[in-house]
């Protein structure tokens, strides 16, 4: 059986929730491997839930706001800009491809712009291949400390 | 008080009254050149010159600058006064023959020409000081002074450069009896982009319907605003309603209010950055406010459609969308555009015999009646050339006389490139959001788009309420419309502060965030975060607390509680868990 990814959708009411609506009313298709779930604002995504989701066998998390400068809050997607990355660096030291998590703007009248940021995003989790999460092993003193990561064909990063 | 008789008519008058302002009183002229009552008398023209009889003995003063401080008799035209008075004409004739104020005075005196030599026939000046009385007394500016002595003695700035102290008020021009000193424009001509000034004066109506219909004090130009002196209008005003103590100190006020509507409009797009239009290079090249401002009955040119050299233009093109539908600019419709073009068009129908070119992407003429208006401007045979104005480019004498204008464009209804000579070019500028308009913004907690343009609480279910409760939104600082548009908006504005202030009671959204004072660490790092400023901390707890009628239930500060204090109703993290779980399992 070929590998199905998991992936959650962190959306944010105004802008990305709306714009996921208008993608569905619109009838966009886009693969079913994403579950969505509604915050008020990208601001309001608390790092945990990145980490609870790929703890509990997600395989990529997406999280999308308002454009810079529309949020409906006047600032959240800026607080949700600088939290995303450096979450994409813990996620690193931890042994987790940062691609697995990405953060996109999408307003309420880019349905297009939806179906082609979760289509390709299923693409690039597909091919990174399963969280293998629970089989890693972590030995800080080892220098291929993330050797099982590179057997299932996630790659390093470093900033 | 002291009486005195002056040419046999008797007056009662204060004490150190001065002869002149007696006689004045009276009804009895006494020439004066270098008197001015707003100037400390300095008598030097020996004109106002009288008589006056103390007991037997009798003397000549000047009747400008002496006090009256007991009973005297003045005769102001008996033949020793009126003998050295033609004397003293007779010499300020050979000392300034050009001024006319003392050939008439001389003629009056039934002096045709003086006995002495002409020492220059264009002289005006008679050293009378008067002009440096006021620079130095009124203005406070110091720029003129005498210099040389005797005969050689003139009038003028230092070193005979403009000097740096003056402020080019006037006052010296205003002051000179014989007319010596002019304030005269160099060259001119009709400079179209001042035409939004008003008269320069420092003291006006700002415009003719201005409301209250009552002079300002225009701090640019006022002279006291600029050397702490003249004052001048507070000694005329009778009725003391000039006062600069108050004037200098701006005060702030502070109002509690309960809501606010957002009207503050848009500012005009500036064509100076789009090179290709010429705007502020090329004579003739107006904004649409500048040329609105022309056509206003109350402006410089009364309403005349006029060139830079005053002459009325044979040809006019009106540009449509430059900065708006432009995607280097604005990318959005300006909206009232089309529809006051049109209007330049029938104005420049209606006063003069120029031709109109509207040069148009799309003619957009969406409102009540705007459609037939259109077809009436057609009918009056103005060109409208689908096609936006590419270019506008000096059109040299071989096409159109010196000074014309080239517009370049393409003509896409018949597919050809155009070059249409025309005398003036009317570029209508995008409507485009205040330039701080995002400082704003940020003040009220409310957002502003990608243009620079208020956001609206939902573009159609929520159109003039912002996300911020009390705060509403009038006019174009929410996007461009016209004036229908905005009034709508406005008394829709007002009737949704009724509605609130007549309920008494507000509504609130049940989904705002919480604090639990016993995890809260008061670490404050939240009370930072909010954009609504919903969150204050409490000093003698020792904790946050959240407004919960100013929380918009974004969640920035749940996200961010390192302790995990504050929980967002209806977002709690508990259900989003549950729910990233939920999926997952």
């Amino acid at each position: 059986m070929s590998f199905e990814p998991k992936i959650i959708g962190i959306l944010c009411n105004w802008c990305s929730y709306t714009g996921a609506d208008l993608a569905g009313t619109a009838r966009m298709k886009y693969p079913a491997n994403m579950r969505s779930v509604r915050v008020m604002c990208s601001g309001r995504v608390d790092p945990g839930f990145i980490f609870d989701a790929l703890a509990h066998g997600a395989d990529g998390v997406l999280i999308c706001g308002c454009h810079p400068g529309d949020c409906h809050y006047v600032e959240g997607n800026y607080k949700c800009m600088r939290r995303i990355p450096l979450t994409q660096r813990l996620l690193q030291d931890m042994g987790i491809d940062p691609r697995r998590l990405r953060l996109e703007w999408v307003s309420a009248s880019e349905g297009g712009r939806f179906q082609k940021i979760v289509t390709e995003f299923t693409e690039e989790i597909r091919a990174l291949g399963p969280l293998k999460l629970r089989d890693m092993k972590f030995d800080m003193n080892r220098p291929d400390r993330y050797s099982l990561m590179a057997e299932a064909g996630d790659t390093v990063h470093t900033y | 008080m002291v009486k005195v008789t002056i040419d046999g008519l008797e007056i009662e008058v204060e004490e150190e009254t001065t002869i002149l302002k007696a006689a004045r009183q009276l009804g009895i002229t006494i020439p004066a050149l270098c008197y001015n009552e707003l100037i400390e008398p300095y008598a030097v023209c020996r004109l106002c010159v009288v008589e006056l009889q103390r007991g037997q003995r009798t003397r000549l003063v000047t009747a400008c600058n002496y006090p009256l401080r007991e009973s005297v008799v003045i005769r102001t035209n008996s033949e020793r006064v009126q003998r050295l008075r033609r004397m003293n004409i007779e010499l300020l004739m050979a000392r300034a023959p050009g001024a006319k104020i003392i050939q008439d005075l001389a003629a009056e005196m039934g002096i045709e020409r003086t006995r002495f030599p002409l020492e220059d026939s264009d002289e005006k000046c008679i050293l009378c000081g008067l002009c440096v009385q006021a620079c130095s007394d009124v203005v406070q500016a110091y720029a003129l002074g005498f210099s040389e002595r005797g005969s050689k003695r003139v009038i003028g700035p230092p070193y005979d450069t403009t000097p740096e102290t003056c402020i080019l008020c006037g006052a010296c021009a205003y002051f000179c009896p014989t007319g010596h000193i002019k304030m005269t424009d160099t060259d001119g001509r009709i400079l179209h982009s001042e035409l939004t000034l008003g008269p320069n004066a420092a003291i006006t109506l700002p415009f003719r319907q201005a409301i209250p219909n009552v002079p300002r004090v225009n701090p640019d130009y006022c002279i006291h605003m600029k050397t702490g002196g003249c004052e001048l209008c507070v000694k005329v005003c009778q009725k003391e309603a000039i006062n600069f103590t108050e004037l200098a100190q701006d005060s702030f006020e502070e109002f509690e209010v309960g809501a606010v509507i957002m009207a503050t409009g848009f500012q005009d797009f500036d064509p100076t950055p789009m090179k290709l239009y010429g705007y502020g290079v090329l004579p003739n090249v107006l904004t649409s406010d500048e040329f609105e401002r022309m056509n206003n009955a109350a402006s410089p040119t009364g309403g005349r459609i006029v060139m830079e050299n005053g002459e009325e233009p044979r040809s006019i093109a009106i540009l449509h969308c430059i900065g708006s539908r432009d995607e280097h600019y604005h990318k959005y419709c300006s909206r009232v555009c089309c529809m006051y073009e049109l209007n330049f068009a029938h104005l420049v129908n209606v006063k003069t015999s120029a031709e109109v070119y509207q040069l148009y992407i799309d003619m957009r003429s969406f409102g009540k009646g705007y459609e037939e208006f259109y077809q009436r401007i057609l009918d009056e045979g103005v060109n409208v050339i689908r096609g936006k104005g590419a270019e506008v480019v000096p059109a040299y004498q071989k096409r159109r006389g010196e000074g014309g204008l080239l517009v370049c464009c393409e003509d896409t209804l018949i597919g050809k490139y155009r070059e249409i000579p025309v005398d003036m070019v009317v570029l209508c500028t995008a409507l485009e959001a205040r330039a701080d308009a995002a400082e704003i913004g940020r003040k009220f907690n409310i957002s502003t788009g990608a243009d620079g343009w208020f956001i609206e609480a939902h573009p159609k279910l929520a159109p003039v309420s912002t996300t911020t409760e009390g705060i509403f939104l009038a006019g174009v600082c929410q996007g461009a419309k016209d004036i229908p548009d905005s009034v709508a908006q406005g008394a829709a504005a007002a009737a949704q502060v009724m509605k609130m202030f007549c309920q008494g009671e507000l509504l609130m959204d049940g989904a705002y965030a919480e604090i639990v004072e016993d995890i809260c660490s008061g670490c404050r790092i939240c009370n930072g975060l909010c954009p609504y400023n919903a969150i204050t901390y409490d000093i003698e707890k020792k904790v946050s607390a959240v407004n919960p009628a100013m929380c918009k239930a974004c969640g920035t500060c749940v996200a961010a509680c390192p302790s995990g204090a504050i929980t967002g109703r209806h977002f709690t993290d508990e259900q989003i868990y549950a729910q990233i779980e939920g999926i997952l399992a």
